[in-house]
């Protein structure tokens, strides 16, 4: 079998190489000069390039009209709100700077295409125009920048509500650990060297403030309008606590706590009445039973988003976005089980 | 000094010019290891580089297309993956989740360092700076020679990890620790890390010995009536970029060696408070966000340094092929400038997300969303240049005009990902993968295509074949558009970058046919890249000779005669008498006036009027 593989790539080498000899002999007797540009293959190239424009312009809009419902559904938080505000300016901006110079360079490069009598314009530099490309781009940025440093410096802001909910969100490979206050309000603080099996977070023993402190593997739950303060810690490497819903993310860093906070918006069950979101499960489902998989419904997911080993595409956690008093009567019950088992 | 050596190597070359004249056939006294191994000539070494080069290039290109298969057609069994990883890492054809993560990082670390820094800067800077400038040689053609063989012998070590048992390294080409210091952590964080750190480090040696080497030659061996402000723009992004590796591969140095020291002497620079494999580690203290910072101290001038060769290769054939001058030549050179510096100032938008204090983030977005206004600057000139212009279709004209493109498109979502507060939710996404691709890979692979097509005749003394050249440009350009345009559509949906497969939870289960479509563009685009090496191989054995100056361009590399002599020029070095873009200058009869040409009376040079 190789030995015929091998035959075959030798004979087409062969065969290449005599084919190869024919065109150049031929191209000997002409005695042309194959690489020199002529006014055809200008006409044609310049023709391309214009073709080429208005192919990958309606490639965008073709990609934007299938595919633009599928991006994440409209923030679940209150910042996040905010965010998609700002990122939709930004991105008009974008797109209109994207197809004006395209087409200006498409353009141009149709138009201008060469031809053996005619001349370029010598036209080496123009003072005015260069200001205005500079200072416009300036002018552009500064509002961006603007805007964007207001937000930034909101969303980073350190957590000042007094009815915040505190939830650690603990990574290692693979698998992601929430960890609530008990009915005291305060973490226990944590101790690395303390990790074993029946302290999975490394909790200090010695702290008893973490006595009653509360573990959720696989979903945790936070009350929908109040302020979650998430405090994410490591226990190996570096994985990011990425909740796309909630244009929420933070990496997760060994020796370090670090902090975001965020507001939800919509419970988990208006989400899946939301009719962007009913929507694109559908695509979903349709997707899943063409691949004869279980129909789903619509979760909140925190994903982790930091390469952190083989696998690191498989390490999510469900985010249940509960009413206050779904919430309470949830953490409560918990609650009351840790409290119970220490006893 | 300067001017010292610059006798001394011409009085060297003198010597040597006039024993060739004695006796006539005297050029086979150099044995065949001078002439192509341990070869101290630019024109050979910036062939040496090209060539391995392009090796690595279609190794790395190969890569993509095996995990890009993963991700379009998850679980799906594929002889060929089995056929080039064997049964360990593709067993049944179904490609291995650590070896996936080996793959993506080898794939981005030969893409951005083996290709296009030394690839690119090692063959351009080597072929072009001597003869642009109107030098013999290099300033140390010894440290020239060694700057090639560290380069090779790097590339050896970083193809002989993806050999060994464990897999090469697979940490992403960030390597961040913990994961790339710990072996518990993933299995190519074992020897193969290892390797890659000494690759790393054996490239960076390369690179400064090559760098020193092109500023020193650029600022000492300029020939007469060389200004700085009469060199091609080629040239100025040569020295840019020099200056750029030279300020920062040392920190890349510095950051690696610390790592080092943590994976195998138990310092603790980047570790603290990490319980793997079952036990705490003794390690207290260390913060893997200083690895970060000194990695993206070099990782984003890292950008400019793969980008910058590119866009001067662009400007001097955009101009050479548009027949005009370079729009805004000083405006060029100051807008290169001052990317160079605000590189050095802008890594932290890498690290919004990552722990670093939001204070400093605010910061990295003032100086990053700068760096917009130069880019424009760059993009406008070269798009008034097409303008009015005579356009002469070669096929480094066609990549030309592909890189500002993408390089525009590309571009504009910097402006999305460098402002903190629209990073968070698209950071580490395939939005981030979209733009960097589009941005720096493609406008520098492009770039790099430009300088072949353009220069092979002075690198091989040969014509490439212009229709296959056609033909390469527009299914590459299509495809490239068609590999990385769909990924913003991704990342808009939250897909994260580094998954070995989207379908493992159901949220991302309706882009399959978005993953699709990527894959297949991919796969086209690759095996039009056949089309390029078939037309590269066989033309430096029989493509048509090439003429003296076959694209009527001004700058010196085209009178010295078609023949690789040592020195360059034959008798005197030439004396240059105006700038490199006097194109369709008014009152001249030929659409061209090379720098050798002497000033009429009451010309005016460098454009002005």
């Amino acid at each position: 079998m190789n030995f015929l593989v091998i035959l075959a790539i030798v004979l087409l080498i062969v065969a290449g190489h005599q084919l190869l000899r024919i065109v150049e002999l031929s191209r000997g007797l002409k005695k042309t000069n194959e690489w020199r540009i002529t006014d055809t293959d200008n006409n044609m190239m310049g023709k391309s390039m214009l073709i080429f424009m208005i192919l990958f312009f309606l490639f965008f809009i073709w990609q934007v009209e299938r595919w633009a419902d599928r991006s994440l559904p409209p923030a679940a938080s209150e910042h996040g709100v905010k965010i998609d505000t700002l990122w939709d300016y930004n991105m008009y901006l974008c797109i209109i700077v994207f197809f004006v110079t395209n087409f200006f360079l498409f353009w141009y490069a149709y138009k201008y295409r060469g031809n053996s009598k005619a001349t370029a314009r010598f036209f080496p530099h123009d003072n005015r125009l260069e200001m205005a490309w500079t200072i416009v781009p300036a002018i552009v940025l500064a509002f961006v920048i603007i805007f964007g440093l207001k937000y930034w410096n909101e969303i980073m802001d350190e957590s000042k509500d007094p009815n915040k909910v505190i939830v650690e969100l603990y990574a290692k490979q693979f698998d992601w650990t929430a960890r609530y206050t008990g009915p005291d309000g305060k973490l226990g603080s944590t101790d690395y060297r303390q990790i074993n099996g029946s302290n999975a977070v490394g909790r200090d023993t010695a702290d008893v403030t973490g006595n009653d402190d509360v573990l959720v593997k696989n979903e945790f739950h936070i009350p929908v309008n109040t302020e979650i303060e998430l405090q994410m810690r490591s226990r190996d490497v570096i994985h990011s606590a990425y909740l796309p819903h909630f244009r929420a993310q933070m990496n997760c860093v060994p020796g370090m706590i670090t902090y975001f906070k965020f507001k939800p918006t919509k419970t988990t069950e208006e989400m899946r009445k939301d009719p962007y979101t009913v929507k694109m499960m559908e695509g979903i489902n349709k997707q899943r039973a063409k691949e004869g998989k279980e129909p789903v419904i619509f979760d909140y997911l925190l994903l982790c988003n930091k390469i952190c080993g083989a696998s690191h595409y498989g390490m999510q956690m469900n985010v249940i976005v509960d009413t206050p008093e779904d919430y309470k009567a949830w953490i409560e019950k918990k609650q009351g089980k840790t409290v119970a088992e220490k006893k | 000094m300067a001017s010292e050596k610059n006798t001394a190597l011409e009085h060297e070359h003198m010597v040597h010019h006039d024993h060739v004249h004695d006796h006539d056939h005297d050029e086979h006294e150099e044995s065949f290891v001078s002439k192509y191994v341990f070869s101290m000539d630019h024109k050979m070494i910036s062939r040496q580089f090209l060539i391995t080069a392009v090796v690595m290039a279609v190794i790395a290109m190969t890569m993509s297309i095996i995990f890009r298969m993963q991700l379009a057609w998850p679980g799906e069994k594929f002889a060929f993956v089995n056929a080039i990883l064997g049964d360990k890492w593709g067993k049944d054809g179904i490609l291995d989740p650590n070896m996936y993560l080996a793959l993506v990082t080898i794939h981005g670390t030969i893409m951005v360092f083996f290709v296009l820094t030394g690839g690119l800067s090692g063959t351009f800077s080597n072929l072009l700076i001597p003869y642009q400038v109107g030098a013999r040689d290099m300033a140390s053609g010894f440290l020239n020679m060694l700057s090639y063989w560290f380069f090779f012998t790097s590339s050896v070590i970083m193809m002989v990890s993806c050999f060994i048992d464990d897999g090469p390294a697979s940490a992403g080409w960030t390597v961040y620790p913990p994961l790339s210091a710990l072996p518990e952590a993933i299995p190519g964080s074992k020897l193969g890390m290892t390797l890659w750190l000494v690759s790393m480090t054996l490239f960076v040696v390369s690179s400064l010995l090559g760098g020193l080497n092109y500023i020193i030659t650029i600022i000492n061996l300029r020939t007469k009536g060389m200004k700085m402000t009469r060199m091609p723009l080629t040239i100025w992004a040569f020295l840019i970029t020099a200056i750029l590796g030279v300020l920062s591969f040392p920190v890349l140095v510095s950051c690696v060696l610390l790592l080092i020291m943590d994976r195998s002497f138990n310092t603790s620079f980047y570790l603290s408070d990490i319980y793997i494999g079952g036990r705490p580690l003794d390690n207290m203290g260390g913060s893997p966000i200083l690895f970060e910072h000194l990695f993206w101290f070099l990782g984003h001038p890292e950008v400019y340094i793969v980008l910058l060769p590119a866009l001067g290769i662009t400007s001097e054939i955009i101009a050479t092929n548009s027949r005009k001058p370079i729009f805004g030549y000083r405006a060029m050179i100051g807008s290169m400038l001052a990317i160079g510096f605000l590189s050095f100032i802008v890594w932290g938008h890498h690290m919004f997300m990552t722990g670093m204090s939001p204070f400093l983030g605010s910061v990295f977005v003032f100086t990053t969303l700068l760096i917009a206004i130069p880019s424009a600057v760059k993009a406008f000139n070269y798009i008034t240049t097409l303008w009015k212009g005579n356009i002469q279709y070669t096929t480094a004209m066609l990549f030309s005009i592909g890189l500002v493109s993408s390089f525009i498109t590309g571009g504009v979502t910097g402006i999305i990902l460098a402002d903190s507060t629209l990073d968070i939710n698209v950071h580490d996404t395939y939005f981030v993968v979209a733009h960097f691709h589009i941005v720096m890979g493609l406008s520098a692979i492009f770039g790099m295509f430009a300088g072949v097509y353009h220069w092979f005749p002075k690198l091989f003394l040969r014509m490439m074949n212009k229709k296959l050249g056609y033909l390469h440009f527009w299914l590459t350009f299509t495809c490239a558009y068609g590999v990385f345009f769909p990924m913003h559509f991704l990342g808009l949906a939250g897909v994260p970058r580094r998954y070995y497969t989207n379908s493992n939870f159901p949220m991302f289960d309706n882009l399959v046919d978005i993953n699709e479509i990527v894959t297949i563009a991919a796969i086209i685009g690759a095996l039009a890249q056949g089309i390029f090496l078939f037309n590269f191989f066989y033309s430096i054995f029989r493509g048509e000779k090439a003429p003296q100056n076959p694209w009527n361009s001004n700058s010196l590399e085209w009178t010295t005669p078609m023949a690789n002599i040592h020195g360059n020029w034959p008798g005197q070095l030439p004396v240059v008498h105006r700038w490199a873009y006097d194109y369709s200058k008014p009152g001249k009869d030929k659409d061209f006036v090379p720098q050798t040409v002497p000033l009429e009376e009451g010309e005016h040079d460098g454009g002005a009027h």
